[in-house]
C-alpha cells in the first residue's frame, strides 16, 4: 500500500503515503490514525491545492503579520574575513525571533479551517511554543503546550512568553525532561483529546503529513532565498548552510533547490530543482561525536552523520540509539537542536548524496554566536551560530548562503556562562558587572 | 491457517488478559509474578517488553516500563525470561516497533518474531505500528506461526477496521477509550457500542484500556466482551510493592487475588445458562 504513486508535480521525494524512499510513514497508535488521515487530507486540499484560498490566506497573514519577506543580508565583515561572499538569510528577523512562526501560523490556520478547537504542541528551546502561543493569540484558539521539565528551568524567559500570550504551560516530569518526552506527552494529549484538537508538531518530523506539510510551510524561505539571490546577486548561491535539530529551517532553506517544496502560490520556476547548489546540513556536534552505548547517552545530536535507521515519533527516520534499539539521550548547547531524530526528508536526501551532513561542536558554535554579533551586529540563536560556525569550515569559493533561524536574546545566560566556563574565544568579560 | 494457542484460549468462557511489563523490578520477581497472575486465573499473558519511548502508555505503565529499564531489562533478557516461565497459557509480547526492528543484524521485524517464536511467543501486541505499516511484521509472523493482534480505536474508521480484520488473529484488542493506559473507576460508556461494531469478526474481541475490577469485567462481559484485558491495575500493586519494599511473595500474592477476582467478575458478565 505504502509504495504506490508518486505524485506527479515536480520532481517529488516523497509517495502520497509519505514515504521518503524507505524513510518515513505513518508509525503511530491507531487511535490517532484517522486524524493522520483527516490531516493528510486536509493538507493536500488546502495547502496543495489552496482549497477555499486556504494559502492565500497563509501567504497574507505570513508577511502581514510575520513580517515576511525577511532579507537577504550580505555580511560585508564575514566575506572580508572568508574571502568569499557570505549572505545571511534574516529568520530571526520573522516575528517570534524564529523561523518557527512560518509553520506554527500555518498549521493553527490550517487547523481553524478544518474546524478544530484547540492547540496542543510541543517544545524544546520554547520557540516553537511561543511561536504556536503567538499564532493562537492572533487566531482565537486555545492553546496548551508541554514542555520538559529541564526545559523549562533552562529557558524561562520563553515560558512567560507563552503565559502571557494566555496558553498553557504543562512541565513534563518523566525521563530527562527535555524535547523527546514533551513530544511523547503531547502524542498522549492528542490521543486523549483527538477528536476535537490539533497537534501542530514544531519540526519536519512526526507521521505523515507532517514532514512535507512543515516543509511546505517553511519553504517561504528557501522561495524568497531563490528570488532575492537572482536579484541580489544576479545568480544562485553556490551553496547553502542550515542548522538541523529536528530539521525545519533546515528543509524549510532547502526544499526549493531540492525540488520537493509544494506550497501552492510560489513564483513562477521557484519549486524547480537546482541541482548545483550545494547543501550542508550543520548538525551539533556536542561534546564529541558517538554514543555512550552502556549508558545510553549521546554527548551530541548529530543524527544525520552518525544515526542509524529506526521508528520514533511516527516516522522511519536517523536515529541516536543503541544497537538494541533504545532512544538515547543526546546533548547539545543549544535546547533547540537537542533531539535523538530527525526529519525523514532528510535522511533521505543525506543517502542520496543530496544534502551533505556535516557537525560543528559547542565551543565552535559559541565561538560563532560571539563572532556573528561582534562582526556583523546580529546576535544568532545558538541554533543558528551553529550554520554560521561552518564558514570556518567551508571550501567552496561562494556565494554562501547562512539560514540564520532565530535571534539569540534567549540564549543569552546560556551564553554569558557557558563562554566564562570554557574560556570562549572572542566572547566579552562580564565579571565586573556580577554582583 | 491452523487456528491459534490464543484463540483457543477463549473457548472456556471470558479470558482474562493480564499484562505486566517484564523486568519490573526484576527479571526474577516478573517470572512469579506472571505465574500467579496464571494461578489467579490468567488466560492469555500479555508480557511488556520495555521501549524508552512508551507514547500509548498512561504514568503507571511508564514508571513501570523506567523500573524496568533501569534494572537492565533488554530484548536478550525478555526472551530469556520467556523462555524460562512456567506456565501454560500462550505469551504475548506487546512492545513498540523499533526494538522490533532493530533486533538482529538485519533491520526489520523478521529476526525477532523468529527468536519470539522459538523463545516461546505466540503473539504480537505492537501500538505504534497501525495496518497500514504492518505488512512486514504480518508476513514475519505468519511464517512463524504467530498471532499479530491490532488495536481496534473508538475513532478507527469501517475502512480501517475491514483492513484491521482482515489481518487480525487470535484475538482483536478493542480499546475501550481514547487516550493512553491506565486504571479507572468506570467502566467507558461506549464499551457496548464499539463491541458492536465488531458483532461480525470471526476473532474473539476483548476490551481493555482502563479495567481495574472484578464489577468492570462483569460489566465488559454483560456488554458482549469475549475477554478483558488489564494491565494498570496490577503495575499499581507492582509500585506500591517497589516503593513500600514488599516481600515478592506478598505482591504475588495480591497479583493473584486480584485475578482471581477480574476473572470470576467476567465469568458473571455471562448470560446464567452459559455460566460454568
Ligand atoms: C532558532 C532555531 N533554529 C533551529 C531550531 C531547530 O529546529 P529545526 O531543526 O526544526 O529547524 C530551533 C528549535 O527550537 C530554533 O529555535
Amino acid at each position: 500500500m505504502s509504495e504506490e504513486s508518486k505524485r506527479t508535480t515536480g520532481a517529488q521525494s516523497e509517495t502520497r503515503a509519505g514515504k521518503f524512499g524507505e524513510y518515513g510513514g505513518q508509525y503511530v497508535p491507531e487511535v490517532l490514525m484517522p486524524a493522520v488521515e483527516e490531516l493528510a487530507d486536509a493538507y493536500e486540499r488546502y495547502v496543495l491545492d489552496n482549497e477555499d484560498g486556504f494559502v492565500d490566506d497563509f501567504r497574507q497573514r505570513i508577511r502581514e503579520f510575520g513580517g515576511r519577506p525577511t532579507p537577504l543580508s550580505h555580511a560585508e565583515n564575514l566575506s572580508e574575513r572568508y574571502g568569499f561572499d557570505v549572505y545571511l538569510k534574516r529568520e530571526d528577523l520573522l516575528h517570534g525571533g524564529a523561523h518557527k512562526l512560518n509553520n506554527a501560523l500555518g498549521q493553527v490556520l490550517l487547523a481553524k479551517y478544518m474546524g478544530k478547537e484547540r492547540i496542543v504542541a510541543e517544545t524544546g528551546a520554547g520557540q516553537h511554543g511561543t511561536a504556536t502561543a503567538m499564532a493562537c493569540a492572533y487566531l482565537d484558539m486555545p492553546c496548551e503546550i508541554y514542555m520538559g521539565r529541564t526545559d523549562v528551568n533552562r529557558q524561562r524567559p520563553n515560558v512567560f512568553r507563552m503565559r502571557i500570550h494566555d496558553a498553557e504551560v504543562n512541565p513534563v516530569d518523566v525521563g530527562s525532561g527535555t524535547l523527546k518526552e514533551a513530544i511523547n506527552e503531547t502524542m498522549r494529549d492528542w490521543a486523549t483529546n483527538v477528536e476535537d484538537t490539533h497537534y501542530v508538531i514544531g519540526s519536519v518530523v512526526g507521521p505523515h503529513p507532517f514532514p512535507a506539510m512543515v516543509r511546505d510551510f517553511q519553504s517561504v524561505i528557501s522561495e524568497e532565498m531563490r528570488e532575492q539571490s537572482r536579484d541580489q546577486l544576479g545568480q544562485l548561491p553556490e551553496a547553502v548552510v542550515a542548522c538541523a535539530g529536528g530539521g525545519s529551517n533546515t528543509m524549510g532553506a532547502f526544499a526549493s533547490f531540492v525540488g520537493s517544496a509544494r506550497l501552492a502560490g510560489a513564483p513562477e520556476g521557484s519549486q524547480e530543482p537546482a541541482p548545483d547548489v550545494d547543501l550542508l546540513a550543520v548538525e551539533a556536534g556536542g561534546s564529541s561525536l558517538g554514543v555512550d552505548k552502556a549508558e545510553g547517552y549521546a554527548p551530541n545530536s548529530a543524527s544525520l552523520s552518525t544515526g542509524t535507521e529506526g521508528v520514533l515519533h511516527g516516522a522511519r527516520t536517523k536515529l541516536l540509539q543503541t544497537e538494541e534499539g533504545q532512544i538515547v539521550e543526546s546533548h547539545s548547547v543549544s535546547a533547540g537542536l537537542d533531539y535523538a531524530g530527525v526529519g525523514p526528508e532528510l535522511a533521505y536526501l543525506v543517502d542520496e548524496g543530496r544534502v551533505e551532513p556535516v557537525n560543528v561542536d559547542d565551543d565552535a558554535a559559541l565561538e560563532a554566536f560571539h563572532r556573528l554579533s561582534r562582526e556583523e551586529g546580529i546576535i544568532p540563536a545558538l541554533e543558528s551560530s551553529h550554520a554560521v560556525a561552518y564558514l570556518e569550515e567551508y571550501e567552496g569559493d561562494g556565494p554562501v548562503v547562512v539560514n540564520v533561524s532565530g535571534r539569540g536574546d534567549k540564549d543569552l545566560d546560556t551564553v554569558i556562562e557557558e563562554s566564562a566556563a570554557r574560556d570562549i574565544a572572542g566572547a566579552p568579560t562580564m565579571e565586573v558587572f556580577e554582583e | 491457517m491452523t487456528r491459534s494457542e490464543i484463540r483457543a484460549a477463549f473457548d472456556d468462557g471470558p479470558a482474562l488478559v493480564s499484562y505486566v511489563a517484564a523486568g519490573d523490578p526484576s527479571a526474577d520477581a516478573t517470572k512469579e509474578y506472571v505465574e500467579a497472575l496464571v494461578d489467579g486465573g490468567t488466560d492469555v499473558v500479555e508480557l511488556g517488553l520495555p521501549f524508552s519511548e512508551p507514547v500509548a502508555e498512561g504514568t503507571t505503565i511508564q514508571n513501570a516500563i523506567k523500573r524496568a529499564l533501569e534494572a537492565g531489562m533488554t530484548p536478550e533478557a525478555y526472551l530469556d525470561l520467556v523462555r524460562d516461565l512456567d506456565v501454560d497459557v500462550p505469551i504475548v509480547c506487546m512492545t513498540y516497533y523499533n526494538l522490533i526492528y532493530q533486533y538482529g543484524d538485519e533491520a526489520g521485524p523478521e529476526e525477532f518474531v523468529a527468536a519470539a517464536a522459538d523463545a516461546g511467543i505466540s503473539g504480537f501486541v505492537v501500538p505504534d505500528l497501525p495496518v497500514n505499516e504492518s505488512e512486514p511484521m504480518y508476513e514475519a509472523c505468519r511464517e512463524h506461526g504467530l498471532d499479530l493482534i491490532f488495536i481496534v480505536a473508538p475513532t478507527t474508521t469501517p475502512e480501517r477496521l475491514e483492513s484491521m480484520l482482515d489481518r487480525t488473529t487470535g484475538f482483536v484488542y478493542v480499546q475501550g477509550r481514547l487516550g493512553t493506559t491506565g486504571a479507572r473507576d468506570e467502566v467507558s460508556e461506549n464499551t457496548p457500542e464499539a463491541l458492536e461494531r465488531l458483532q461480525d469478526a470471526n476473532v474473539p474481541k476483548a476490551v481493555g484500556f482502563g479495567i481495574s475490577s472484578g464489577e468492570q469485567a462483569r460489566e465488559v462481559v454483560a456488554s458482549g466482551a469475549d475477554g478483558v484485558i488489564v494491565g494498570s491495575a496490577y503495575v499499581d500493586i507492582i509500585a506500591d510493592g517497589v516503593e513500600n519494599d514488599l516481600p515478592t511473595e506478598e505482591v504475588a500474592d495480591r497479583l493473584e487475588a486480584l485475578a482471581a477476582e477480574l476473572k470470576a467478575g467476567a465469568r458473571k458478565g455471562l448470560p446464567e445458562p452459559e455460566r460454568k
